[in-house]
């Protein structure tokens, strides 16, 4: 296996990290807008549900305070699709891969195994995001960097959840 | 309608950088939760600490609105732990698994079903929830420096320089 993985055109993690704090600071200051994702999630379940349900979505208070509508947390995480495949077409690092290098090597190049774990992991973020009432962007970035207790609280456990179920995921084998 | 405008370019922007730095994918998410490849912790960082500093010295002329949530010890908690162990299996992230589908990796696609799916069923459970969980260990808008009781650019230069130190000890084990 290879693990060398081509990286060529790669850029620092600290370049482009320190760059986004750049862009974060940048949207504060015009628009007041803080980066977060998980909320548009719950916009878009209400959007759908609205077509097969649209009197229950219209019940439910959770789709009441937060209204299936496009707002600027939306349109960002559909962005950050764009952005990045621009930036992976243009660097050529784009490429069509149904089942992940690291989980192949363990699980097998099966994409439905891979896509029923993948959509479960999915339930139980987000439930567990609306919970905590941000993900890594809203509690992770954004919280931290307002230095708020509940980024902190929050950020610790994402990794200790996170650390568990590596963990558990890779049981067993070499390393 | 500016808005929407506004999310999307924010957003484009930071998927690109998310890209070039390569901390999208699976293998870098899991990488991290492994101790195999901090990538992505150093990406989160950069981001963290120059955020910090700029909003921060902004706030202090009343330039940017500061927009943190408040403290509910139950739910930072448990829904941090949960968001963890679906990360663990998904091994992306609400904001960042649009930039994996950006640069090919559709298995994201499976996650982004699974978080709308998961938001669906939280709000769902909502009235529930509130009914038994949320709410629990409320301690409402708290900063660490409030915590601590210290200016809040002691906490700031504690904090950059606890994260440099990492950053090195990260770069002396090869991380």
């Amino acid at each position: 296996m290879d693990v060398q993985n081509k990286d060529d055109g790669a850029w620092s993690p600290y370049i482009a990290g320190g760059l986004s704090g750049l862009v974060i600071i940048c949207s504060v200051l015009w628009v007041g807008q803080f980066f977060g994702a998980s909320t548009s999630f719950v916009r878009s379940a209400g959007m759908l549900g609205k077509v097969f349900e649209p009197e229950r979505v219209a019940q439910l208070e959770y789709f009441i305070r937060y209204l299936p509508q496009f707002d600027w947390q939306l349109l960002f995480v559909v962005g950050i699709f764009l952005g990045s495949f621009i930036s992976a077409v243009w660097s050529g690092s784009f490429k069509l891969q149904g089942v992940p290098d690291m989980w192949a090597e363990r699980f097998g190049s099966n994409p439905a195994k891979r896509g029923i774990v993948a959509f479960f992991g999915g339930i139980i973020a987000m439930y567990g995001a609306r919970l905590a009432d941000g993900c890594p962007s809203g509690h992770g970035l954004s919280g931290m960097i307002q230095l708020a207790v509940s980024g902190l609280i929050a950020m610790i456990f994402f990794f200790v959840g996170g650390i568990i179920m590596a963990r558990i995921v890779y049981s067993g084998g070499k390393k | 309608m500016d808005m929407l405008i506004f999310g999307l370019l924010t957003g484009m922007l930071f998927g690109f950088l998310l890209q070039r730095a390569r901390v999208v994918r699976y293998d870098k998410q899991i990488a991290a939760l492994r101790f195999q490849d901090m990538t992505i912790v150093k990406f989160m960082m950069s981001a963290i600490i120059v955020g910090m500093v700029g909003i921060h010295f902004f706030d202090v002329f009343g330039l940017v609105q500061l927009l943190y949530k408040p403290v509910v010890i139950g739910e930072n908690i448990a829904g941090g732990m949960i968001f963890g162990l679906g990360w663990g299996l998904l091994g992306y992230c609400p904001g960042t698994q649009g930039g994996a589908l950006g640069e090919g990796r559709w298995d994201a696609i499976w996650g982004i079903m699974g978080m709308i799916v998961g938001a669906g069923l939280y709000a769902e459970t909502y009235s529930f929830l509130k009914q038994n969980i949320i709410g629990w260990g409320n301690y409402g808008y708290l900063t660490i420096p409030q915590l601590i009781g210290v200016n809040r650019w002691i906490v700031i230069i504690v904090f950059i320089a606890g994260v440099l130190a990492l950053f090195r000890w990260f770069e002396k084990k090869g991380l």
